[in-house]
């Protein structure tokens, strides 16, 4: 984490949410910025570079898509969504347009920040790839293609190798299955989630990880998979 | 073509008609006849004189139609009324002028002109008849002036035709005229108008043209005048006894006495029907055509049948009553029977003249006429006798040449059939001629007579005596092998022999008549029964309506249709056998909008747009239909057979009657279902007020205590407060979410977006979700390494896991553990949740599922909202599986089981 003090951007209509985002986050040593309405949100987004932006879908201006649209024309920072939970599609349409992880309301604060800390590192990290990559008892080397679990090597197929090494990539973070099948296997193949399906099945035979207990590999139903952070 | 009551000419019919008309005000016009004795006396001008009256007092007056037939004076009087446009009819090439009916109703006027009542409208009109128009128009409420020439009104038909020697094709019937409110006849002395006519200010109609000379000669035209004036005094008279009736003047009324006229199928029936006509009008009491069939009318050919129909037809359009009587074999005796009971005292019956032929000399010698039955029975009667002229004679006569009678291979194989059973007899008897006396042989030719009778009736019955007669002169009388007869008893033998054979056979045909009479109505109640039990055993009205159509259209023996209303009220096609007609003609369309908002049969056979191959009859057991019924029979000659009237509406009957009693069950269930939701929106206000405020109450009470007195509490304190709220939040989150559920639940919008998904994703997930409902209790997992994908949705199916795990740990004790399983069998995966909990009571096993139940009530209960079970089995059953209650796997505890459908085996390779 940086010297300076983080600065987090919450787009939010309801003030008492507000209100209490305001002293969570500075709890966790972060600075708010405020706008209540999505318009702006955006205007602030550009004006006052913001390390992250804490979105709310249900605005009243302007629909969350649009906002996170407007911000991705020209900006890289990260978005976390607050969304009601059953909202499968709307979730996905938000990370499609570009949003990179969400938390459903009402959540506990110790899950938001995990998930504004996993996001506000992935920009810390930036620029400049490691060779290896290594989450809890997962350890990767991207040159030479190896995985190590718990310091024992195990054989992965080209595609589950990079389906892993993406999930590594963003550990503790949201990646959909739409993310997964363009990288790994093309934008012509964005429909065929079976494919990304048998593939983490194998992968987590491999890991001796078991679905319904998990420890590396989080199912988000229907909208994507988490590695554990 | 209006029917009962007002069709029959008798005074407490007046009565009845001036009764209706009192209270109505909006209800229907008055029709006002302008009545002339010939073309030409001026009775269009008349009536248009009137109009004028009328529209100077004030009326909205309309010409709907009227025919100057280019004469200057009438057209002048045309020119300040409103003329309707004509309705244009494309007919064969030729465009004709007809009324615009729909217009002219659409236009509501106080009064319409309408010309020439007897008028017959362009094939494909509405109705057939332009009094038929001008009835609708009537009770549609609007007033009516019409023209009519004595020479059309059907009881008149023959008088004027005897007199003039024309015929006139269009007649009115005389029911019609006894709607009128008003008839005035327009008189013009024979000199003034063969003047007119010489000057050339009479239109004549063609056929009239064409006789002109016979027509416009003085005496007829008197004679004409006669009748005329005689027919309106008729009615003053009518007018009179109405008046005194309904002004409750004591009058000398006859007793209610009828007059009966007995048809059958012969040519003379519609003479009869016609007099009878005349007659019951001069004495002023109803009357009533009756036709009896016994079993010879089953063996009948169609143009008999077609002749007893169109005199039951021409009965009905003359307004009188019309009844079908049955008889086995003495129809005499039927008719005096109903004659008795309806208080008849006057007979009419008519008679053949002698027939000509030998046979059938001998024929109406075994077989009395009906008529002769009758004088003999009716001593309490007075009988008319009426003798069909030679004409009648003649169309009956003419009438096989026309139409070549369908027997003649039947009549070929009677005679093949007498031939061999004379054969056989004659080689029966050969080895005992010779010492057998001659007259016993004759017995066993009778039996071979007998035989081919029974076999081929009448017609078996003549020919087997024939061939019997010759083979027996030829082989058994003297000379032998010739047909000269020598001795004196062998003629005599002879002659006993052929007396006897045919009076046997006929006797043999007969009673083959009846039994096969008997068998075919025994089909018939056969069929209407089995009709009866099949539409009985349907218990939902689509189910109602298809038996309809199909068994109606198998006893009907036609195509059937049923048509209710939709929503906005357009007749639309529910159900049809064979099946529903792709493209129904206007002419149908129109014919079953007629029956549903008439209420009366149209279409086929009917007086309403009888030239749609269809006949409607509206469905409806007491008040508005409900839909109408449509047959198009195979023959379409069956639609005018009374006999078929009466199935078809039997069959109406039954179907409305079906109908009716679903629609009441229907009802019911309704009823009863608004009264369980009834109790449902109770139970849900009560725990809405319960479920909602109870974790409000700890919410509200902690965060409040934290905010003024926080300082005052110890850590420890201020933590357990906290802890507290948060709990209780959770537990308010999940209330609001199966609250969220319910209602998409409810409103069936929950569309399961289905994906093949592994059970143990959803269950880890779900898992993690409840990680602190479930902290308290062990958790085991087995699920058989071959249970395929499920082909569900993976968010649905989870919230449906989620509420049946947090149930088990609402009632398992803590520390017990809660075993999930999974199997896959029969294409289906079984997914069972047990706990170590109380159980669930067998009687309670269902109910668990119905929303509000709890398994156990009072303060000790868990804290619940009653609803996730319910949403279990909604969401479950939402993607086609199910969910039942059990008892844990030693019987202690509870169980559930869940099946949900298995997604199809995917490629396991993935490129």
């Amino acid at each position: 984490m940086n010297e300076t003090t983080p600065r987090i951007l919450v787009i939010e209509d309801e003030a008492p949410i507000r209100r209490f985002l305001k002293i969570v986050l500075a709890s966790a040593g972060y600075e708010m910025l405020e706008a209540e309405r999505g318009r702006i949100g955006v205007e602030q987004a550009a004006t006052s570079a913001p390390d992250a932006v804490l979105l709310d879908l249900g605005l009243p201006d302007m629909d969350g898509k649009a906002v996170i649209a407007a911000i991705r024309d020209w900006s890289q920072v990260p978005i976390l969504v607050l969304s009601v939970r059953d909202a499968e599609s709307e979730k996905i349409a938000a990370l499609d347009a570009g949003a990179d992880d969400y938390v459903t309301k009402p959540f506990a604060t110790g899950e938001l920040l995990a998930r504004l800390r996993v996001l506000l590192r992935k920009r810390a990290a930036g620029q400049g790839e490691p060779a290896e990559i290594e989450a809890g008892a997962l350890r990767i080397n991207l040159a030479a293609r190896t995985l190590a679990v718990e310091g024992r090597d195990v054989k992965l197929t080209r595609k589950q190798f990079e389906v892993l090494a993406l999930l590594m990539r963003h550990a503790g973070r949201l990646v959909s299955h739409r993310q997964i099948l363009t990288t790994v296997w093309g934008p012509a193949h964005v429909e065929d989630t079976h494919y990304l399906r048998i593939a983490v099945g194998h992968l987590r035979d491999k890991l001796g990880d078991d679905a319904a207990d998990p420890r590396f590999i989080l199912t988000e139903p229907g909208v994507g998979y988490r590695l554990k952070a | 073509m209006a029917t009962p009551p007002d069709t029959r000419p008798a005074p407490e019919s007046f009565l009845e008609a001036a009764r209706a008309e009192e209270p109505a005000p909006g209800g229907k016009g008055k029709l006002k006849i302008f009545l002339g004795a010939s073309p030409g006396v001026g009775k269009t001008f008349s009536m248009l004189e009137e109009a004028r009256t009328q529209k100077r007092s004030g009326l909205d007056v309309v010409v709907a139609l009227v025919e100057t037939h280019g004469r200057a004076e009438t057209a002048g009087m045309l020119a300040d009324l409103d003329i309707l446009p004509r309705r244009r009819v494309d007919y064969k090439g030729q465009v004709l002028g007809e009324m615009d009916l729909d217009a002219l109703l659409a236009r509501k006027p106080d009064l319409a002109l309408i010309d020439e009542f007897a008028h017959t409208n362009a094939p494909g009109s509405r109705h057939p008849k332009r009094w038929q128009d001008v009835m609708e128009v009537l009770d549609a409420g609007i007033d009516v002036l019409t023209t009519l020439n004595i020479q059309h009104i059907e009881s008149l038909n023959d008088t004027v035709a005897q007199i003039t020697g024309v015929r006139v094709q269009e007649t009115v019937p005389d029911a019609v005229l006894t709607r009128a409110d008003a008839i005035e006849l327009i008189d013009l002395p024979p000199e003034d108008l063969i003047r007119r006519m010489k000057e050339g200010k009479v239109y004549l109609p063609q056929q009239v043209g064409r006789a002109l000379e016979n027509f416009f000669n003085k005496g007829k035209l008197t004679a004409l005048r006669e009748i005329a004036l005689r027919t309106t005094a008729g009615r003053v008279d009518a007018d009179m006894l109405a008046f005194m009736s309904a002004n409750a003047v004591q009058g000398p009324w006859p007793a209610e006495e009828r007059l009966l006229v007995c048809v059958n199928e012969a040519p003379v029936a519609k003479s009869l029907v016609r007099a009878g006509k005349q007659m019951a009008e001069r004495m002023k009491i109803p009357w009533i055509v009756a036709t009896v069939l016994t079993p010879r009318h089953e063996s009948l050919n169609a143009t008999a049948r077609a002749a007893r129909q169109d005199a039951m037809h021409l009965a009905e359009t003359l307004g009188a009553e019309t009844a079908t009587l049955r008889a086995e074999s003495d129809a005499a005796g039927e008719i005096l029977r109903y004659a008795r009971a309806r208080n008849v005292t006057r007979l009419v019956v008519g008679r053949a003249r002698w027939p000509r032929g030998l046979v059938q000399k001998a024929i109406s010698l075994l077989r009395e006429p009906v008529s002769e039955k009758l004088l003999d029975g009716a001593t309490d009667f007075e009988v008319v006798v009426i003798t069909a002229s030679a004409k009648d004679q003649e169309t009956r006569r003419a009438s096989p040449l026309t139409a070549p009678p369908p027997g003649w291979s039947r009549l070929g194989g009677a005679a093949l059939e007498s031939c061999i059973a004379i054969a056989l007899a004659t080689a029966f008897a050969w080895p005992f001629w010779s010492w057998l006396p001659v007259a016993s042989i004759a017995v066993i030719y009778l039996v071979a007579v007998q035989v081919v009778a029974f076999r081929h009736g009448l017609t078996g019955a003549l020919l087997g005596s024939l061939i019997g007669f010759l083979a027996y002169n030829f082989f058994y009388t003297e000379p032998y092998y010739s047909f000269a007869v020598e001795q004196y008893e062998a003629v005599l033998g002879l002659v006993v022999f052929v007396v006897s054979s045919v009076v046997t056979g006929v006797l043999e045909s007969r009673l083959k008549a009846q039994i096969e009479s008997m068998r075919s109505a025994q089909a018939r109640t056969e069929t209407l029964f089995d009709f009866a039990r099949k539409i009985a055993s349907a218990t939902k009205s689509d189910d109602v309506l298809w038996a309809a159509a199909a068994h109606g259209a198998k006893v009907l023996d036609a195509r059937t249709l049923i048509l209710t209303p939709d929503r906005s009220g357009t007749l639309e096609q529910v159900q049809g056998h064979p099946s529903i007609e792709d493209h129904l003609d206007p002419a149908a369309l129109g014919a079953a909008r007629w029956a549903y908002e008439k209420a009366e049969p149209a279409g086929a056979g009917t007086g309403t747009l009888p030239n749609s191959e269809w006949l409607f009859v509206p469905l409806a057991t007491a008040g508005r239909p409900f839909g109408v019924i449509g047959v198009r029979f195979h023959d379409s000659k069956r639609a005018t057979d009374p006999e078929m009237k009466r199935l078809l509406m039997a069959v109406e009957d039954q179907v409305a009657v079906a109908i009716e009693r679903n629609r009441l069950a229907d009802d019911l269930a309704t009823a009863r279902i608004a009264a369980e939701s009834d109790k449902l929106r109770a139970a849900l206000l009560n725990s809405v007020s319960h479920d909602l405020r109870t974790p409000l109450v700890s919410i509200v009470g902690a965060a409040s205590t934290l905010a003024e007195r926080g300082e005052r509490l110890s850590a420890g304190d201020r933590e357990a407060l906290a802890l507290t709220a948060l709990d209780e939040a959770r537990r308010l989150d999940s209330y609001v979410q199966n609250l969220l559920d319910m209602t998409r639940l409810g409103h069936g919008d929950l569309k399961p977006k289905r994906a093949p998904v592994d059970l143990k994703e959803i269950i880890g997930r779900v898992r993690a979700d409840l990680a602190r409902v479930l902290r308290h209790h062990e958790i085991d997992i087995r699920i058989a390494r071959d249970v395929p994908m499920l082909d569900a949705d993976p968010v649905l199916i989870g919230q449906a896991l989620a509420n049946v795990l947090d149930n088990a740990a609402k009632y398992a004790p803590e520390g017990s553990t809660i075993s999930i399983a999974a199997q896959a069998r029969e294409g289906q995966a079984i997914i069972t949740v047990s706990d170590g909990g109380p159980g669930i009571p067998e009687g309670d096993r269902e109910r668990v599922f119905d929303l509000f139940h709890r398994a156990t009530r009072g303060d000790g209960a868990p804290g619940g909202t009653g609803m996730g079970l319910a949403i279990v089995r909604g969401l479950v059953e939402a993607h086609g599986g199910s969910v039942e209650a059990g008892a844990g796997p030693d019987g202690r505890g509870a169980r559930l089981t869940l099946r949900l459908p298995l997604a199809p085996p995917a490629a396991e390779e993935a490129p």
